[in-house]
């Protein structure tokens, strides 16, 4: 496996030997990369920026549910290093073409927007063309029809090409549709900033990822996909449901964060529920279970139609439909999936963008509920409109230009769909996160509120620290092979799930790998990225939620923030 | 006594009609009300009474909401 490395500016390109990076992947390949390679405190819009797109050390290979991409660089939304994580076919073509990390550097002095297009025979960097300034969708389309039917992309949308703070990179999944999301932290933006508008590959001609001990790396995968098809989240409620399975029981809690995280139920919670979508798709004949990449045996994405029965949105996420449903209090389905898919055509984080709508809303400049204002102002995200662009800059950006002090963010990042003040364990993980208020990076959530891996009153900060810090640790190493994190439902009630995961590392690569490396695995992850935003200027200061939390009770527990500074630094790993 | 009865997810089968006032004698378990409308114990996962986990054998209250649901999981 090589490293690609481009230069933005020159052009050039060159295959490097992985030298100190071999054996590495994902999240723990991208995080050391950037540590290495990219100045603390850079302007992350400028040329000392990297953008690196890694798949794991399992991607390529057979694995179930291990075709995840890490994209990291220097976050523009919170100034910190970010690992975004996405689904779709990119990760596992990148790995079949030998390409172990794909590092985009340096950038252009004009405005001239390229395409690169990388297949075996090598790399082209051509003309963008009549791509520039035209929606996730539509490129694909031109995508498709200059590089082959089966040409995959990352795509920046009109939002990352006017360096919007929030802007995603978008990635095409197996039915070469946009729908994927690298979304968090802006490195649309970044990708914008080198103005390119795609990378296309073609794996033609590519044979899968070969691993060491094959007839190891067989049997450990068969035990692996019998721990996923075993258990009944990984096998029924995900791929029966969707993510929005959670709607109803997160608001059952009274977790449901509603009218910008102002009450913890939402009394239209059952028209925005997972189960209310599901009806929805078979009524109108589309699909409810529906894979992110090849190899997933989970199925968790669906692909929404509209009333007419036509293709409207997939990867239509629990976190997406609170933010443009609850959060807003619009309580039309058709309205929130709509949202989700002008989010993916512009290239724009859906979280970020339903924190957003909210501050928006709380500031007066929308009326709650009004989706139709919200469409028209995400649609205009790359005009010249002062309150759009705010928007697309981000849930801080707008509470910033409209003098909101409600805004809910760590380090610049909109919380997603859980209060913390009622599942205490996933606001350690926002505070304490390197990534800024990310609910991916320790899924506390899991034990307080979905009895996996543990059981705990979500409403109390026993154990809170201890279970955060350790999941934040098991999702650096998932992240670092490449395996989708809703594997952990299933791996964390197993008892020899994490073993399961070691042994085909050890296959895999040909040497021992044990659970004890698969914890030095995410520790060192977490420690790079500690040591990138100490470098940045970031202290224990800055790993505190919003101090609305600590002020407001919420309905219907009455509970509050109540952890110290002090306290919540133990759920760090330095 | 009534109680706000939900059953969610695969649960929704079992659901009885006057779900939103289902009417149960005193001294009714969470456990009584499983068998009373045939859900198998271990299809049950995560009870929530007035939003707060309880288990099998929690006690119900005139006016209690009560929330089944199997195991779920996403995000």
């Amino acid at each position: 496996m090589k490293i690609l490395r481009i230069n933005t500016r020159t052009k050039e390109y060159s295959f490097q030997e992985p030298g100190e990076y071999a054996g590495m992947g994902g999240r723990a390949l991208t995080s050391r990369l950037i540590k290495n390679e990219v100045p603390a405190t850079c302007d992350p819009l400028s040329g000392e920026n990297k953008i690196v797109a890694a798949g794991g050390v399992l991607t390529g290979t057979a694995a179930a549910n291990s075709g995840r991409l890490s994209v990291g660089g220097k976050s523009p939304l919170t100034g910190t290093i970010k690992e975004s994580n996405t689904g779709g076919s990119f990760a596992q073509k990148l790995a079949k073409l030998g390409i172990l990390a794909l590092v985009l550097e340096d950038q252009p002095e004009d405005d001239s927007w390229v395409n690169i297009h990388i297949t075996k025979d090598g790399v082209t960097i051509e003309d963008a063309g009549d791509m520039v300034g035209l929606g996730t969708y539509d490129s694909m389309d031109k995508v498709r029809a200059r590089y082959g039917e089966k040409a995959c992309g990352m795509i920046v949308g009109p939002a990352g090409e006017k360096l919007r703070r929030a802007a995603s990179i978008q990635f095409s999944d197996p039915e070469g549709r946009p729908a994927r999301a690298a979304g968090r932290g802006g490195l649309g933006a970044v990708m914008g900033s080198k103005r390119i508008k795609a990378v296309v590959l073609d794996d033609k001609g590519c044979g899968m990822v070969q691993s060491a001990d094959k007839d190891a790396f067989r049997a450990a995968n068969k035990r692996w996909v019998e721990i996923l098809k075993g258990h009944p989240v990984t096998s029924e409620g995900l791929p029966g449901f969707g993510t929005a399975i959670l709607v109803n029981i997160i608001n059952e809690a009274g977790a449901l964060p509603t009218k910008n995280f102002r009450h913890g139920r939402f009394e239209h919670a059952a028209d925005i529920s997972g189960e209310t979508i599901a009806e929805t798709i078979k009524q109108r004949g589309g699909k409810t279970k529906h894979g992110c990449h090849p190899g997933c045996v989970i199925q968790c994405s669906q692909e929404y139609v509209d009333a007419a029965g036509k293709y409207l949105t997939s990867g239509f996420e629990y976190e997406t439909v609170w933010g443009f449903g609850a959060n807003t209090l619009i309580k039309d389905i058709d309205t929130i999936a709509t949202l989700d898919r002008i989010c993916d055509d512009m290239g724009l984080d859906t979280i970020d963008m339903g924190g957003a709508l909210g501050v928006a809303m709380e500031g007066g400049a929308i009326q709650w509920g009004d989706g139709d204002t919200c469409m028209d102002l995400l649609r205009k995200a790359a005009s010249d409109d002062e309150l759009a662009a705010a928007i697309a800059d981000g849930t801080a950006a707008v509470g910033k230009k409209l003098g909101v002090t409600r805004v809910p963010v760590v380090k610049g990042q909109s919380l997603p769909a859980y209060d913390p003040r009622a599942v205490k364990g996933v606001g350690v993980t926002y505070a304490t996160t390197t990534m800024g208020a990310d609910h991916t990076a320790g899924y506390a959530v899991c034990q307080n509120i979905l009895k996996v891996g543990g059981d705990v009153n979500p409403l109390d900060k026993m154990g809170q620290v201890e279970i955060s810090k350790n999941l934040q640790v098991a999702t650096a190493a998932l992240d670092a092979a490449g395996l989708c994190i809703f594997v952990a439902f299933a791996v964390l009630d197993a008892e020899d799930g994490v073993s399961t995961i070691a042994d085909m590392v050890a296959a895999h690569i040909g040497q021992p790998f044990t659970v004890d490396d698969v914890v030095k695995l995410g520790t060192s992850v977490l420690e790079d990225e500690i040591d990138f935003n100490t470098a940045a200027g970031f202290t224990k200061e800055d790993d505190q939620l919003p101090s609305f939390f600590s002020e407001e009770t919420l309905d219907p527990h009455g509970v509050t923030w109540d952890f110290s500074v002090e306290e919540l630094q133990a759920a760090k790993v330095k | 006594m009534n109680i706000e009865l939900k059953c969610f997810a695969t649960l929704g089968r079992f659901a009885p009609e006057n779900a939103d006032a289902y009417e149960l004698p005193d001294e009714t378990t969470v456990a009584d009300v499983l068998t009373a409308l045939g859900i198998p114990e271990e299809e049950v996962k995560i009870i929530f009474i007035n939003g707060v986990k309880k288990e099998l054998h929690a006690p119900l209250a005139d006016g209690d909401r009560l929330g089944l649901f199997p195991a779920v999981g996403g995000g």
